[in-house]
């Protein structure tokens, strides 16, 4: 197996959704370039909607985070609470 | 010729100003909402005490009775400050213009029965003087309050009530005309009706505790007032009798009820949370206004509902007690 990755540019709006995640996903590592902010994980990274509502306090819609997305590897499974990336067997 | 392109990368220096980094445990990045709010109260160096209120200095924490160790623990869960505030509403007054827009191009006032379209208005019309009192007590309480996680939300809240009172008068305008307003402002001076409701809102302008202020007006008044005028009323009573176009033209008030309630839920109960004594005081205030305030509603919810206006009440004030006991008051 091997990671999956997802890129945000580094901004205000993305900040809450990289700590969601960050908390969500042990195993994520993140590493800050200029301007964007990258987060390997082994195999699987799930953003669950909850996690970043609890954090800016008011409803979220996952679509969103397209909005400061930059790039994302991995099998891409999304429903109205969470998108998970994962590599299928 | 060949370019190199390199990317450097500028570490900044600091994370976040002081005086948030103080408040967060370290220099951490900072929300813009911790930027706006965290550190800003004044608390020092006021050179005379004001000559209106020779006991307190300028902002002084021993204008209420609640007592906080640290009043920047009053947050507010929607985490508004100016910009984003601004933004939200602005996002809401385009709904709305769209609503007026829509009952007015369709001819909708001129369909709705005229005796519901009379409810209405007897109804709604006078509630835009208690709106302008909400936004005068919610002034009052950014102007004495202390902390800025409290008073500027309160400022918020005061424009917001401001903004309700300005639907309401652009629904009399559409429905009816100007003469409405004039109308609506001699019932609430003179019709028996309104006397009980009005007593409580000019009662309050005189409350010189602006933590008690806030109980009594953001959320035994409003707590009751919006469930059952704007929910149980328009929404439900009056949308059933052919009347959605009036319930169009208040559906911010539904939605900003919603949203503003949750700020009013967490002050309170962290407030409460903090000392038995305040959670005596805010429990003690509850009880008295609430009852008051329910007295109030009633023969004004009877103009809509007659008979079934107590019943109506009385479920209204379940859940605003269920809703009070949530938060840790024994009502």
């Amino acid at each position: 197996m091997s990671n999956v990755f997802i890129a945000f540019q580094a901004n205000e709006d993305s900040r809450p959704v990289i700590e969601a995640i960050l908390e969500d996903n042990p195993n994520a590592v993140s590493s800050a370039s200029p301007a964007m902010v990258k987060i390997d994980c082994k195999d699987r990274l799930v953003i669950r909607r909850e996690s970043i509502e609890s954090r800016i306090g008011r409803s979220f819609d996952l679509q969103e985070i397209q909005l400061s997305l930059i790039t994302l590897t991995g099998h891409l499974d999304e429903d109205d609470d969470q998108l998970t990336l994962s590599w299928k067997q | 010729m060949h370019i190199d392109l390199k990317t450097v990368k500028i570490n900044p220096l600091r994370q976040t100003f002081a005086n948030v980094a103080d408040r967060l445990g370290g220099d951490k990045p900072a929300s813009r909402y911790q930027e706006a709010t965290l550190g800003l109260q004044p608390e020092a160096n006021f050179h005379y005490r004001p000559t209106w209120d020779p006991g307190h200095e300028l902002f002084d924490p021993s204008r209420t009775a609640i007592r906080m160790k640290d009043w920047y623990a009053l947050k507010d869960p929607r985490q508004l400050y100016y910009g984003n505030w601004t933004m939200t509403r602005a996002r809401q007054q385009d709904a709305m213009e769209s609503n007026f827009d829509f009952v007015e191009t369709r001819g909708l006032a001129a369909t709705l029965p005229a005796e519901l379209k009379s409810t209405a208005l007897h109804l709604l019309l006078p509630l835009r003087h208690v709106a302008w009192g909400a936004n005068m007590n919610n002034f009052s309480i950014c102007a004495y309050g202390y902390g800025t996680a409290i008073t500027a939300p309160s400022s918020f809240h005061a424009m917001d009530q401001l903004g309700i009172a300005q639907y309401l008068t652009r629904l009399g305008l559409l429905l009816a005309g100007p003469e409405s307003l004039d109308i609506a402002k001699q019932a609430w001076l003179k019709q028996p009706e309104w006397q009980g409701l009005r007593h409580y809102v000019e009662d309050s302008f005189v409350l010189s505790d602006w933590f008690m202020l806030y109980v009594v007006q953001n959320f035994a008044l409003d707590g009751l007032l919006y469930p059952l005028v704007y929910d149980r009323i328009v929404d439900d009573h009056l949308a059933m009798r052919n009347g959605s176009a009036v319930a169009m033209l208040t559906a911010f008030m539904t939605e900003w009820y919603g949203e503003s309630a949750k700020w009013v839920d967490a002050q309170i109960k962290i407030a409460a949370a903090e000392s038995p004594a305040n959670r005596e005081l805010l429990s003690e205030w509850t009880r008295t206004w609430r009852d008051r305030a329910l007295s109030a509603l009633v023969p004004v919810a009877a103009m809509a509902l007659g008979e079934q206006a107590q019943a109506a009440a009385d479920e209204v004030l379940g859940q605003f007690n269920s809703r009070a006991a949530k938060l840790g008051l024994s009502v």
